[in-house]
């Protein structure tokens, strides 16, 4: 077996905050002694990532995976637990270590505001110690892939945000890094963007072998991308497996889709009706239950057609999410 | 060092396009650099004319030839850093610096080395114009010149590594504002920007030879003027290669403990 480019094991990433009171008195006490507060972003996660692979990790806001990213790309020490990334340890950040990896952050910027994203690309080149044909080849095959063309010569500020967010991309993969850490970056980004920046993470993945951790709030980029999530809440893991098992495990439900001929029909006895229009209603019903309702509707009801569906994957993620104390 | 040196000229021709963006604003900061040397010359040449001529070891003209000198060594050695640092820390673009496999102190270094070969060509402009105006007395002796070069470019040195350091506070706190105010002023007084030192006490005199501003601005204008002895300079070039070490230390020391609370807290 070949050993794991992320290698993440009994994690835990603790920040000690000082709370402020509201009121002057309890202010003023605070001047003397702050009351500390312990904050367990990342509370014992571990997970393995083989080379190559695509990764989903997933959590609501403050679920711990920017915390993770980070300590994945060593901005932050952890407070115990073990990380290595290409068998390097992250927080030492050592400059072959630094050479292989990229985070980039959808929320975050590191192009020269002002001035033309190729000066950026060009700085990149150089600080990588990129050698000029490597970097005229990638920088070619980024510019056709993310069509960025028009894009280059262009003041980053007069960019839109899609615009800049395709420059930001290929500024951090210019070196050809082998883990690419992605913190949401289709953030903000039209449907079409959001589809283009997918098919471009693919293509990297798929031409370089590059292994990618990729967090989101949009499922359609999970559902693209990732066959494997890993998801954490609280920062605990909750799941770590095949997108579809999430789905099985999490859903206790499943819909059905009934047409019949009448509209006016009561379909309340065979489960809780979510939508009805046109002759088509929607039911939800216990999995366990789901072949016995489906043989009554069909037995009771002049039924033209029936489909039995897993509810859709936001659904089954905000469920997941819900969960306080799983 | 090949590599070091094709960031530095990378480096130059990102600063070029970036402050060419800026005109106005570049202009707006030069009639600010020029301003307040200006506004000491001018209070001081009235002083000097009213005293009969000059005031302690200063005659109206040398008063000029003194200001206008430290226009153009202020001009070399300032730096930002201590503004930007802050905005870093908060913004999160320190956190892409230190994915990169270089030390972020060098993009400073040649951002800053950059701008100065950009603007050196104006305020020697500014500094021709104010001399037809002000008429400064100064004889250059071979060997001040000879002098006035390392000592200029320690006084950059020095006052780069410092500023640099002191900038690092933003890892600590989120007010570095006065801890900036507290540092120009002493700057102000200590440094001969607002005065000549000589004229100043000579306790303060005293202060100001043990404290490094002095020898990040004051030293090298003294130098060119001829008011120092051989053996004087050579003892400030000393007192700018000691302070030159213990930048280094600190910035080193500073830099790591710093790195350990940013990566403690979060970026």
């Amino acid at each position: 077996m070949t050993s794991p480019a992320i290698h993440i094991q009994d994690l835990h990433k603790t920040y000690v905050v000082s709370e402020q009171e509201a009121s002057a008195t309890a202010a003023l006490k605070g001047l003397v002694h702050r009351r500390k507060q312990e904050v367990r972003a990342v509370d014992g996660i571990s997970f393995d990532l083989a080379p190559g692979e695509i990764v989903g990790f997933l959590g609501p806001n403050g679920a711990g995976k920017t915390t993770t990213l980070k300590m994945l790309s060593g901005l932050l020490h952890p407070t115990s637990g073990e990380v290595t990334v290409l068998g390097h340890i992250p927080w030492k950040r050592e400059k072959s270590f630094l050479r292989q990896i990229t985070l980039v952050m959808g929320q975050r910027n590191q192009l020269v505001w002002d001035i033309p994203a190729l000066h950026s690309f060009e700085l990149n080149r150089v600080i990588y110690r990129i050698p000029p044909e490597d970097y005229h080849r990638m920088l070619g095959e980024l510019t056709e892939l993310l069509e960025l063309g028009p894009l280059l010569h262009k003041p980053v500020r007069n960019l839109s945000l899609g615009e800049r967010m395709k420059c930001e991309i290929a500024a951090a993969l210019l070196h050809r890094p082998s883990v690419v850490f992605l913190d949401e970056p289709t953030i903000g980004l039209d449907v079409t963007m959001q589809r283009r920046i997918r098919a471009f993470i693919t293509e990297y993945n798929r031409r370089f072998g590059a292994t990618v951790l990729l967090t989101s709030h949009y499922m359609a980029d999970v559902e693209a991308l990732c066959r494997r999530v890993v998801v954490i809440h609280h920062g605990r893991l909750l799941f770590d497996g095949d997108l579809s098992l999430l789905v099985q495990k999490f859903t206790a439900h499943k819909t059905i889709v009934v047409q019949l001929e009448e509209c006016e029909a009561d379909l309340h006895s065979y489960g809780e009706v979510i939508s009805c229009a046109d002759g088509h209603f929607t039911i939800r019903v216990p999995k366990a239950e789901t072949a016995h309702v489906t043989e009554r509707l069909l037995a009771d009801l002049p039924v033209i057609d029936l489909l039995v569906e897993d509810p859709p994957i936001e659904e089954v993620i905000e469920r997941v999410f819900a969960q306080e104390n799983p | 060092m090949k590599a070091l040196l094709d960031l530095y000229v990378q480096q130059f021709k990102t600063t070029l396009a970036a402050m060419f963006q800026y005109r106005a604003s570049l202009l707006i900061w030069m009639i600010g650099h020029v301003l307040e040397p200006l506004v000491y010359l001018v209070v001081w040449s009235v002083v000097s004319n009213s005293a009969g001529g000059s005031v302690g070891d200063y005659t109206t003209r040398e008063f000029a030839a003194y200001f206008i000198l430290l226009m153009l060594v202020s001009g070399v050695t300032y730096t930002w850093i201590m503004y930007e640092f802050e905005y870093r820390v908060r913004q999160g673009s320190l956190s892409f610096a230190l994915l990169k496999p270089v030390h972020p102190i060098h993009s400073d270094i040649a951002d800053n080395v950059s701008s100065k070969l950009i603007t050196l060509p104006f305020l020697l402009l500014i500094a021709a114009v104010l001399a037809l105006i002000f008429h400064p007395t100064l004889s250059l002796t071979p060997w001040a010149i000879a002098v006035f070069i390392p000592a200029l470019l320690l006084a950059f040195a020095v006052r780069f590594l410092l500023e640099w350091t002191l900038a690092l506070a933003a890892f600590w706190t989120t007010r570095v504002s006065a801890i900036n105010q507290t540092y120009f002023v002493l700057m102000l007084f200590l440094s001969g920007q607002i005065a000549p030192l000589t004229l100043l006490p000579r306790p303060i005199q005293v202060v100001a030879d043990i404290m490094p501003f002095r020898w990040m601005i004051g030293f090298p204008v003294e130098l060119l003027l001829g008011r120092l002895t051989p053996t004087e300079a050579l003892m400030g070039l000393g007192a700018q290669a000691a302070w030159l070490v213990v930048g280094l230390v600190l910035l080193r020391v500073v830099w790591r403990a710093g790195l350990r609370v940013y990566s403690a807290v979060g970026a």
